[in-house]
């Protein structure tokens, strides 16, 4: 899971880490509040939305008179932002952060997450703060420093020191910067975060390391421990029928392409959508309905499959595993009752019971085709969707 | 024979009076999985369907000796459920339980460093030797036992490919689910070694998914180390970045995991990568 920036700024306040000071506002008139309380004469407006790339898509603004926040906030409100992780439909903001501005002197990037390969937490930092760490490491990866850190003890000070002086920072930027690691390390491990990235992390000109920036998600594996991180959810960032999908227990993304496919198992999912594009279409969704796909889910697959209107056509692929494929079968032909099928549809099942499914779909006279493999279903669906 | 668990096999079952533990344990059972204990805390003394339960894995190892654990616990405690075979020295620990905490899971592999325990899992459908011994919630009659190995980070797409193997007429030596998660036990390396030490495996399946690097690395491995056949498919050349596919561990992030970089990574290490999923058996078949 996600939060805005102004969310994880308020945990690192809780944790004691240096943010600059500002606050969360939905309204020009708050922002103009807002920027009365700021002491610094110039107050940064910065959009806040699920994205990075924010800057270069006009969504942050420094006002170098505190009147003109206002006018700025106003410019950003409601805009909608299209950056490199948006998608070309965009975002639209509907909260904005104002806080006071910054002198700074350096800009660094650190960022703390799991490592897979070693199964360890580790810290990564560099001195090309600002910059996307990826294109750092790409070009120049002497630059990047990497700490692991041993969970069964947990952070220590000699690691805040092997990242600092390697940095090359000055003795009180140290001290400085070897506490607010060790703290990070506590609100990761703490809430259950699966990545915190600072960037940049400043050194302002009177010697003060400030995350001017902050980036925070969470496992959502080990949300059900944390109520208070649970709160912090917006479901103003989230598609509609994702947010539909989840309340049903259904595993759904919505994607751009025209063929909708409900299938069980994540996996399978996935090949399923490789294969559409295969036959030559684009998937419009991964759609896992898990392991015992009843008829209440399989319903519920069917509503919001539907209800995207990039739909022309539906593929179930369903391999019959413990569940038994007749049970599917009854499924989709109670849910295809209550649901008003306007699109064509292939079923495609195998494995336990597959005749006897496939048998009980073919005599229903329900507008279907059958299929008996991943391959012919994909094509079949993408020659009904294209001839129509 | 195969791979890590075949006959002599004596299995236990953590959670094995819960609703997932007690249905997937008669099924185990009636494959012909020789189980001799089940473990869930406060119910000792009990028994399930002629297996002994007892309230810890310490208790159930002193009376029955079991060289494999296999975890249906849920996931808050799937963590210290896993440490507590490890702790007991079983060799082999199969968790089954999906959504674990991944910091619960760093933990467990932390604890795990110098034991001699393997686990395998989480967040998978377990591992079978057909006709012998399954471990799992893998349906047991969509295998035959035959010459192909097959390690996969999925769990119905391994039907998949194991039912299209049963289908052209081969079998399985040893069916092996990693797990999706990003932080799991075995990866593909340790899996590629046995099978290739394996005298009963004459080809290997490998079924990856985007996120992580662990096809990358395996692909290294099977270049230098590998001399049987291995035939390799990816999941989610369509999946978008920085979203999620349904497992907790596929995910593109900041560019890497892609689908197109491990069949690239798979293709130079001389591994047959199949595009179309549908024909796995066959590739496997033209192999052999």
């Amino acid at each position: 899971m996600n939060i805005h920036e102004f969310q994880a700024k308020s945990l690192f306040a809780q944790y004691g880490i240096p943010v600059p000071f500002g606050k969360a506002v939905y309204s020009v008139d708050e922002a103009g509040q807002v920027a009365s309380e700021i002491k610094t004469d110039v107050v940064v407006v910065k959009a806040q939305i699920h994205a990075g790339g924010r800057g270069k898509a006009g969504g942050v603004k420094l006002a170098k008179d505190k009147k003109d926040v206002g006018k700025i906030a106003g410019e950003i409100l409601g805009k909608v932002l299209v950056t490199h992780q948006t998608g070309t439909e965009g975002r639209c903001v509907r909260k904005l952060l104002v806080e006071e501005g910054v002198n700074i002197a350096k800009e660094l990037y650190l960022s703390l997450l799991v490592d897979r390969t070693y199964s360890r937490p580790v810290f990564i930092t560099s001195l090309e703060g600002g910059m996307e760490i990826e294109e750092v490491a790409a070009r120049t990866p002497e630059k990047v420093i990497k700490e692991y850190i041993d969970p069964s003890v947990g952070f220590q000070q000699f690691n805040g020191r092997n990242m600092a002086f390697k940095l090359g920072l000055e003795p009180d930027v140290i001290k400085q910067f070897v506490s607010m690691a060790g703290k990070l390390y506590r609100l990761f491990v703490e809430k259950g975060a699966s990545l915190i990235e600072i960037n940049p992390l400043v050194i302002t000109k009177d010697n003060r390391l400030i995350a001017l920036d902050a980036k925070v998600s969470f496992d959502d594996n080990s949300l059900f421990r944390h109520e208070d991180i649970k709160a912090f959810r917006d479901l103003d960032e989230e598609e509609e029928l994702e947010i539909e999908a989840s309340k049903h227990g259904l595993n759904y993304v919505k994607l751009d392409g025209s063929i909708g496919c409900m299938v069980n198992g994540a996996g399978l999912a996935m090949a399923t959508m490789d294969v559409i594009k295969l036959a030559g279409s684009e998937p419009a969704n991964f759609l896992d309905v898990g392991g015992g796909a009843s008829k209440e889910t399989v319903k519920h697959a069917f509503q919001i499959l539907l209800a995207d209107n990039n739909v022309k056509g539906v593929f179930v692929n369903i391999f019959g595993g413990i569940v038994r494929c007749e049970r599917i079968a009854g499924g989709i032909l109670d849910a295809a009752k209550e649901v008003k099928l306007t699109v064509p549809l292939v079923v495609r099942l195998d494995g336990t019971n597959a005749k006897e499914g496939l048998e009980m779909l073919r005599s229903s006279g329900l507008n279907l085709e059958v299929a008996s493999d991943i391959w012919e279903g994909a094509q079949k669906i993408v020659k009904l969707v294209g001839s129509k | 024979m195969g791979i890590l668990v075949n006959k002599s096999t004596r299995l236990m079952v953590q959670g094995i009076t819960g609703k997932e533990g007690s249905f997937h344990t008669s099924a185990c059972l009636e494959y012909g999985t020789n189980i001799v204990a089940g473990v869930t805390p406060g119910k000792g003394g009990m028994d399930f369907e002629g297996v002994p339960v007892f309230n810890t894995v310490s208790e159930a190892v002193a009376a029955t000796k079991p060289n494999v654990s296999m975890i249906f616990v849920p996931p808050g405690f799937a963590g210290d459920a896993i440490m507590e075979s490890a702790d007991a020295g079983i060799p082999l620990i199969v968790c089954i339980t999906e959504g674990i905490p991944v910091n619960d899971m760093v933990q467990v592999k932390r604890f795990m460093e110098g034991k001699n325990s393997r686990l395998i899992g989480p967040n998978c459908p377990g591992i079978i030797t057909p006709e012998e011994c399954k471990i799992g919630i893998m349906p047991g009659f969509i295998h035959k036992k035959g010459r192909v190995g097959v390690i996969s980070r999925s769990g119905t797409l391994t039907y998949e490919a194991v039912w299209q193997i049963t289908k052209v007429g081969l079998g399985q030596s040893t069916c092996i689910g990693i797990g999706g998660d990003p932080v799991n036990g075995t990866n593909f390396i340790d899996l590629l070694e046995m099978f290739e030490k394996d005298k009963e495996t004459d080809a290997i399946v490998m079924i990856g998914e985007i996120g992580g690097d662990a096809e990358e690395r395996a692909a290294e491995f099977i270049k230098s180390n590998v001399t049987k056949p291995v035939i390799g498919f990816i999941a989610g050349i369509t999946a978008p970045p920085g979203r999620r596919m349904g497992h907790a561990g596929a995910i593109i992030s900041g560019g890497k995991g892609t689908a197109s970089e491990k069949m690239a990574a798979m293709d130079k290490a001389g591994i047959k990568v199949v595009r179309n999923p549908a024909l796995i058996g066959q590739t496997v078949a033209e192999s052999l």
